[in-house]
This record gives structure tokens, sequence and C-alpha cells, in this order.
């Protein structure tokens, strides 16, 4: 490639505060009916002043902790001017001069670093679904509280677009301030991306691909307008600064909107809010509510869980924690039944929220260590832990219940052991193993497990049976 | 004045009003009556008070609405088309309030589309005239409230004065009416002019009743979140010693008999014992500028929700969305709200922000502080109110500069914050009221009401002053 990639992304974060930006109706409209959660300030009836949700400012301290940003002491907010039936009062409520949320970074797990430009607090707007000759006006999402989070332009391959966008997803989700529901646009992106000559001086001239809601859908979209970018340059043509859409079906981005026909918002201050002042005291209670974050957890979990387990149980902030509840000895055991026994099921989501307690895990992974469970046993007990009539009993009790835990009383293995030497169907394996057979071994203990009805550790049994036939 | 008692009942006191309304009909006072659900109210008040129960401390009493409110009672038009009477879900904090005193509301009256303007001359349901001269303007915006207390219909009406709103209408008809500190009204449920200038306030036959509707009303309201704590139940007691007077109002731009009229006051106040202290503020010559450049930013920002989609007038002819908007503006705008409308977002557009609106909140804080200055240096200020007295209908309204003029003397209060109080101290030759405005720091409010009373015309009194 002859050219420098250049992408800086703009991210809008809905907030799960109880009630909206700037009124007091519900902020969850999921499964409601369209504008069942609207009240006359957010359909903006005359005379409606908005107030201000004071968890919003708190949450969005904490994503901002979450970005290691400056959480500014004074911030402002502003009105963002344009006619569209999504937007009531005819303007957007944002914080264009005084944001929240100041300078920061996001460290991807490669470790590079993309700064953060600043990240501010505005009202989403409604939604509209659009028919043969009509439209329809949904208000429920309008006023929901947003960050939007602007980052520099410090992210120079699609892969790192992709990353970061992951890992802004999951700070926000740890963080506490977002569902994190990519499919119904909690986290949508605003992809900048410019070519430029290597060595050059100046940076090309950038296009944007707005609303993109998946970090697949911001890999391919770069992908393609670097390829669309690089081909206009070759060809000694020039790139037009603009909006563009993604198609996901295609895989292509499509133009929208020039910079030329560029609106003017015509920003005001916001006289209706007066500006918002944060003490230090306030700023660091806040702040210290912040859980461990993704880093936070790579650095304890490093030598434990293998790396690329850790990756995908890190998009699990659930996950993490509970490990995080668990002693050393346990971590790897129950790090590897999330991953290959939970992540796997059908149900997982649903799992995701009743998970067994640290108590039930760690016991679990102790009954493992000490031989008691096989690898199969762990696995059985593992999954019945979510079942509502066994997980009130404690992991014994469930172990015993479906008959799995291992025969470790040597005394008993030891009469089993007898017992299969002394049973004429055997005595054939017998001589072939003390004749030099290793391979019959394998048989005897298969008999010893059937013997035990498959209670016998079968390690311990293969043991014993050496001995004796020694 | 009077409430309802076992002597005098509610239903007659309202009944009263609503005669004297329709009596003077043809002063385009009213844009609706609302008989009927004033009628029931003022039942109801009487049934208690016969039953012996507590009634509020305005039980009984009628009032006129400015049609900038909302209230579940009638409809609100904003005297503009583009509503199209909007029938409101809830009362303004405001009206809530009043009410709950037994308050009862007998109509709304016309103000300017919007209130803008200063003659009443810009409503979409015609000219309000003035109560002493048929011929000639009620002022504005506030001009069916003032005239409705002039003429004596009701003891009292709502106001909203964003530039003198409340304060001129009530020179040009002889009554009292205050535009107090910003925040000390809820703003809520007031049709909005511009945010951060707009003041809830009353119109009154004498300050004792405007005095009694600030301690109804004042204080904080979580749906405001621009209102100050309750100061004015809680103000102490204090007389004036100084009264300062801005000279650079004192020039040939202001009538003479305005200007003969303050004199007067002045060296009354002089006998008095009072020290007048002369003021410079030559930042007030940029008061009117400024103000019709902020004014505007933010007019222009709050008429932008009515755009024919959720509520009021969508034009018929709309054929796709930008008509449906287009449109229904076009039409359902009065021409000076469009005028504002073209100014606040010429001077918010992107390349001009810096040179108009920036610069234009700047110079407000230096007239905030020049305000701050004058009142370590005198008590109160008495001042005119409007150039002059109430001038002849259709005279300005083509002529919008000469229009804005009219609020010359009163945006410097709603610029920089303060309260005025305007009172009513004489007439000319040929009988038009003349008034004055007593302006003081902020959160005076109550004192300088007070004081107001003590130099002003007693209405009511025959013998007046």
């Amino acid at each position: 490639m002859k050219y420098e990639i250049t992408i800086g992304i703009e991210c809008h974060v809905q907030l799960a505060t109880k009630t909206k930006l700037f009124s007091e109706v519900d902020n969850d409209a999921r499964g409601k009916e369209p504008n069942s959660c609207v009240s006359p300030v957010d359909y903006a009836l005359p005379g409606m002043l908005p107030r201000l949700n004071g968890e919003a400012i708190k949450f969005a301290i904490r994503a901002g902790k979450a970005m290691n940003c400056i959480i500014n002491s004074y911030s402002r907010f502003d009105r963002k001017h344009y006619f569209y039936p999504d937007s009531p009062k005819g303007f957007q409520i944002t914080q264009f001069y005084h944001p929240i949320i100041g300078e920061g970074y996001v460290e991807l797990p490669s470790g590079k670093k993309v700064r953060i430009e600043h990240a501010h607090l505005e009202g989403d707007a409604g939604k509209l679904t659009h028919y043969d000759t009509y439209s329809l006006v949904d208000l429920n999402r309008v006023d929901t509280p947003l960050i939007e989070i602007v980052s520099m332009p410090d992210i120079h391959s699609a892969k790192d677009a992709h990353d970061y966008c992951k890992e802004l997803w999951r700070l926000m989700c740890y963080a506490g301030v977002t569902n994190g529901d990519l499919y119904n646009g909690n986290m949508r992106f605003d992809v900048n991306t410019s070519l430029a000559p290597k060595g050059a001086d100046e940076l090309g001239t950038r296009t944007e691909v707005k609303n993109l809601n998946s970090f697949r859908s911001v890999e391919r979209a770069v992908e393609y307008e670097i390829k669309r970018q690089a081909k206009l340059l070759d060809a000694g043509e020039k790139v037009i600064q603009e909006t563009r859409g993604w198609n996901d079906a295609a895989g292509e981005t499509t133009g929208q909107r020039s910079k030329e026909e560029a609106k003017d918002y015509r920003y005001m201050p916001e006289p209706d809010i007066p500006p918002v002042r944060l003490s230090d005291d306030f700023i660091k209670t806040e702040m210290e509510k912040v859980p461990m974050l993704p880093n936070d957890y790579r650095e304890k979990f490093g030598g434990v869980i293998a790396e690329d387990t850790l990756e995908v149980l890190l998009d699990y902030p659930q996950l993490m924690r509970k490990l995080g509840e668990l002693s050393d000895k346990s971590i790897k055991n129950i790090a590897n039944l999330f991953s290959s026994v939970l992540l796997a099921e059908e149900k997982s989501t649903e799992m995701l929220e009743q998970l067994p307690t640290g108590k039930q895990l760690e016991d679990l992974s102790e009954m493992k260590e000490k031989g008691e469970l096989s690898s199969t046993g762990m696995k059985e007990v593992f999954a019945k832990l979510f079942d509502p009539q066994m997980k009130v009993k404690d992991t014994r009790a469930v172990a015993k219940e479906l008959n799995v835990i291992q025969e470790n009383d040597t005394g008993a293995l030891e009469a089993i052991v007898d017992s299969v030497i002394a049973d004429p169907a055997c005595a054939q394996a017998v001589a072939d193993y003390k004749a030099g057979s290793e391979k019959v071994l394998g048989f005897l203990v298969g008999q010893v497990m059937k013997a035990s009805r498959g209670k016998a550790n079968p390690g311990a049994a293969q043991e014993i049976l050496k001995k004796k036939l020694a | 004045m009077q409430i309802a008692s076992k002597d005098v009942s509610a239903v007659d006191m309202v009944r009263a009003a609503l005669d004297k309304a329709k009596k003077y009909a043809d002063y385009n006072i009213f844009i609706s009556l609302s008989e009927d659900a004033a009628l029931n109210r003022a039942k109801e008040i009487d049934e208690k008070i016969a039953k012996g129960e507590k009634v509020g401390r305005l039980a009984g009493v009628p009032y006129a609405c400015k049609d900038n409110f909302l209230s579940k009672q009638g409809a609100t038009t904003a005297a503009s088309k583009i509503l199209e009477p909007l029938k409101a879900p809830l009362n303004a904090t405001a009206i809530e309030k009043l009410e709950a005193e037994g308050a009862i509301m007998i109509g709304r009256v016309n103000l300017d589309a919007f209130a803008h303007g200063s003659s009443t001359e810009n409503s979409y349901f015609g000219v309000t005239k003035n109560s002493t001269d048929m011929e000639r303007v009620a002022g504005g915006s506030s001009g069916g409230s003032a005239v409705a207390v002039a003429l004596d219909i009701v003891p009292f009406a709502t106001g909203t004065d964003t530039g003198g709103s409340i304060r001129q209408p009530a020179s040009f008809n002889g009554v009292y009416g205050i535009k107090p500190t910003y925040g000390t009204i809820s703003r809520y449920g007031v049709v909005a002019m511009a945010s951060s200038l707009d003041c809830v306030g009353f119109l009154a036959r004498n300050t004792e009743d405007l005095n009694l509707l600030m301690e109804i009303c004042a204080g904080q309201d979580p749906k405001d979140l621009t209102t100050l704590p309750d100061y004015y139940t809680k103000t102490e007691k204090k007389e004036p010693k100084k009264i300062g007077v801005i000279k650079d109002f004192d020039s040939d731009a202001i009538d003479p008999a305005i200007r003969e009229v303050l004199r007067q006051k002045l060296s009354e106040l002089k006998s008095d014992g009072y020290d007048i202290v002369d003021l410079e503020m030559p930042i007030l010559k940029y008061a009117l500028a400024v103000y019709y450049i902020i004014c505007p930013a933010e007019v222009a920002s709050n008429l932008s929700r009515y755009d024919g989609i959720r509520y009021g007038y969508r034009s018929e002819d709309a054929k796709n969305l930008d008509e449906i908007f287009g449109e229904s503006r076009s039409d359902g705008y009065m021409k000076e709200n469009k005028r504002r409308i073209m100014v606040g977002n010429f001077v918010l557009s992107s390349g001009f922000y810096d040179a108009y609106y920036l610069k234009a909140m700047k110079a407000r804080t230096l007239i905030i502080q020049a305000f701050d200055d004058a009142f370590k240096k005198c008590d109160y200020i008495l001042a005119p109110v409007s150039p002059n007295p109430a001038f002849r209908i259709g005279e300005k309204v083509n002529d919008p500069v000469a229009m804005y003029m009219e609020d010359i003397l009163s945006v410097t209060l709603n610029l920089a914050g303060v309260p005025g109080v305007a009172l009513p101290v004489g007439k000319t030759d040929s009988g038009l009221p003349l008034g004055l405005q007593l302006i003081g720091p902020r959160r005076s409010d109550k004192n300088l009401l007070d004081f107001a009373g003590k130099i002003g015309f007693k209405i009511d009194d025959k013998e007046g002053k």
C-alpha cells in the first residue's frame, strides 16, 4: 500500500439511565408501543423546559473514567438546530462548546493507544419509518441520553478500527453505562477514513460512513473505503468529502451528502439549562464506582487463562466478575468451562444472567482437582448448576444426584480391581498383560469402570491394576 | 382587591367581570372567554365558603390570562395562527399556583403573536385598543392584559416581559406592572419567546395586589431549572435613600411630557429627603442592538418546534416534508415572527456567530456589570419605560426599527436580569397615561414594589394623588 491510512471514529452510546436525559419518562422503550414513552417535554409542547437527569451526568463520569479521560468540572449544553420530524424541538440539545468529558485514551488489546479527543452528552433523536406515501414518527427514543465519543485520528487499519470499536463497547459495558445491545442501536459508529501518499505532511480528504452498528461492518466499511479511495487516487481523481452510507448486504458504501450541501446547525448555548458545575469530590466518588475494566482483567488473568480464551471471555463482564470472585487455583478450570460449555449453549445469554455462585464453582473446580470428577463429570455438573431446581443445592449434592463422583476410595477400588482380575472373562487379558501386552490394560480399566458403574477414577484404577499385575 | 366571602360571592364577582368583558368587546381585549368554566369554579368556591371551609388568598378573584400561558381551561393561541388553538394537557406553574389560591381565569387576552411586538398590532386576532383612546395602541406585547386591568374588568392579569412587554402596556394604560428578577417565577408552561430574557409577571391596579401575586407565584420550580429559590417572601424590609437617574436616557429622543414627569417626580423625591444620584451608563446605548441579536436568536430557536408535524397548523397544500415545514410556517406566522426568525437564524449561522451573537453576549455581560456598579451608588433607579406615550394604531407597524425603538429603555432590564416596576405617574395634556419604571438590583422586587406604590398614582382613589 503506497498510502497512509488515517481513521477517526465517532461513537454514540445510549446510556441505560432509568429516565430520559431531559424528562422523567421511562428511558427503556424496549417492547413498548410507539410514542408511549414520551412526555410533553419530549414532544416539545410549547412552554416545556428541559430538566437534567443527574444519573446521566454520573454515567458520563464513569464512561469518561473508563476511557482514562479528564472530567471537566464545568460543562454546558448547546442547541443544534435542524428541521426533521425526528427532532420535535427543531434542535438537538448537545454539548458543542463545553463537553463534560475531556481528553483521554483507549488501549487496544494489541497495546496500541487511540486518543480520545472529547466526549459529550446529548439527547438522541426519534425514529422514522418510511412507507410508500407516508412516514411514521416514533418519539420513544427522543432524548434518550447519549454520549458521543470522538477519537483522534489515531487508527491506521481496518483491523484496528474494528478493535477500537470493540474495546470501546467492552469499556462501556464494564463501566455499566449502557445495555450494549448493538443490534438495537445502543452503540453506533461513524467512521472517518482518509488516504494520503506515504510521507505526506497533510491528511487526505476524508469520507464519513455513518451509522454502523457492528464491529464487522466497521471493519468491512473501512476496507471498502480504503480500496475505493485508493482506486480514485491511483487514477489521479479526487476523493470528495462527503457522508456515505453502508449497505451491509452489498458490502459497499454509497454517497449521501457532500460537504457543499452540509447543514448549518446554528449552534447556540441552551438558555434553559444552567451550566453543570461538578465538585472534585463528586467526580471522584463517581469514578470510584467504576469496577475492574478489561485491561485490569488482562493483567489479573494474563498468566492463568490462555490469551485467546481470555479475549473471548472478556466480551462478557459478568464472567469476568465471576472469575474475579474465585481463588487462583479455580480460575483456569472455570474459565475453560465458561468458554467451552456456557458460551456454546444455545441459551447462553440467559445463562449469563444466572451464573452459579462463586462457592459452587470453587467446589466444582476443587472436586475436579481432587479427582472426584472427570472432565466430563465436571461439565455435566456445571451444566446442571443452571437448572432452576439444582442451582439451589451445593455442588457436591448436584454431583451426587448425577451420580458422577468418581470412586477414589482405594480400598473399595482395590476390591473392584480384584474382582475384575478374578473374573474368568478377563483371564485372557490378564494373561496377555502379564505376557507384556500393554494394550490390554485399557480393556481392563474399562472393565473396572463398568464394574464400578462409571464411578471409578480411571487413572486410579489403572495404577492399581498395574500394581496388582506387576 | 376583593376576595370572595360570605358577603361577596365569587359567582357575582366572576359574572360582573364577564359582563364587563362583553361590554368592552370593542376594545378587542379577549381572544376567548371561558364563561362556563369560570362560573363553575366560582360556584365551587362559594360552596366552600358556605360550608365554612378554608379558601385561598385569591378566592373567587377573576383574572385575565395573557394567551401565551398553558392551562387546561380553554385553549392557548399565543395570538398566532400556527398554534391552531392548542388544548393543553397541563397548567403553567404560575397558573397552577394562582388557581390553587382560588383565582378564576375568565378568559385569554390578546398579545402580539408569540409576544413579538410593542403594540398588540401583530396579533392574528386583531389589534387591542388603548383604554383611554381607542385610536391608539394598547402597547405590547401584554396589551390585552393592560387594557383589561385599566378598564377594571379584572383586578389583575398575567403578563410576560421579554423586553418591556409588561411595563410598556402598563404605562400606556396607566396601571402597575412588574417584571420580576429573572428566574423569580417559573416559565414552565409559558410559550417561550426568548428563554434567557423571558419573565412572568403581573399587571394590577396597585402594588399591594402585585405583592400578593408575587408572594403566591415566586419560588423555585423543579420544572424550570432557571428559577431561583424563593427569596421574595423572605425579603427584609428596606427603605431606599438614594434614587438614581440615568443621564444617558435624558435625551431629545424622549417625549417632552415624559421627561417632564420624570423631572417632576425626582424633585418631589428630593424634597421628600431622598438623594438623587446622576448615573452615567454609556454601555446602555448598545442595549437595543444587543437585545435585537440575542432575542431573535432565541426566538428563532424556540419557534423551531412549530413545524406542523405533531400539533398546530399544517398547510393543506403541502405535498412533501419540506413543504409541510415551509408552507405551514409561512402561513402560520405573522410578519414580525418571520422577521425575528430570519434575523435570529442569520446571527446564529456559521461564520456570523462570533461577530453577532458572541459579541452581543459579551456586551450583555458589560450591561450586567453597569447595573451592578450603578446599584453601588444608589438603591433604585427611576426611568422612563418608553420614549413616548401610547401612539396611534398603524403609526409604527410598518416601520420595524421605529417599533423596536419603543423598547430602547425597557430591554436593558431584561438583559441585566434586574426587576422593574411600571407605575402610573401622570397624564399628558390630552389625557394619555404617563408611566415610569422603578428599577432595582436583583432580588429587590418586594421592596421595589413597596416603594413604587408609595410614589405612584393611586388609581382607585377618586382624588388621585
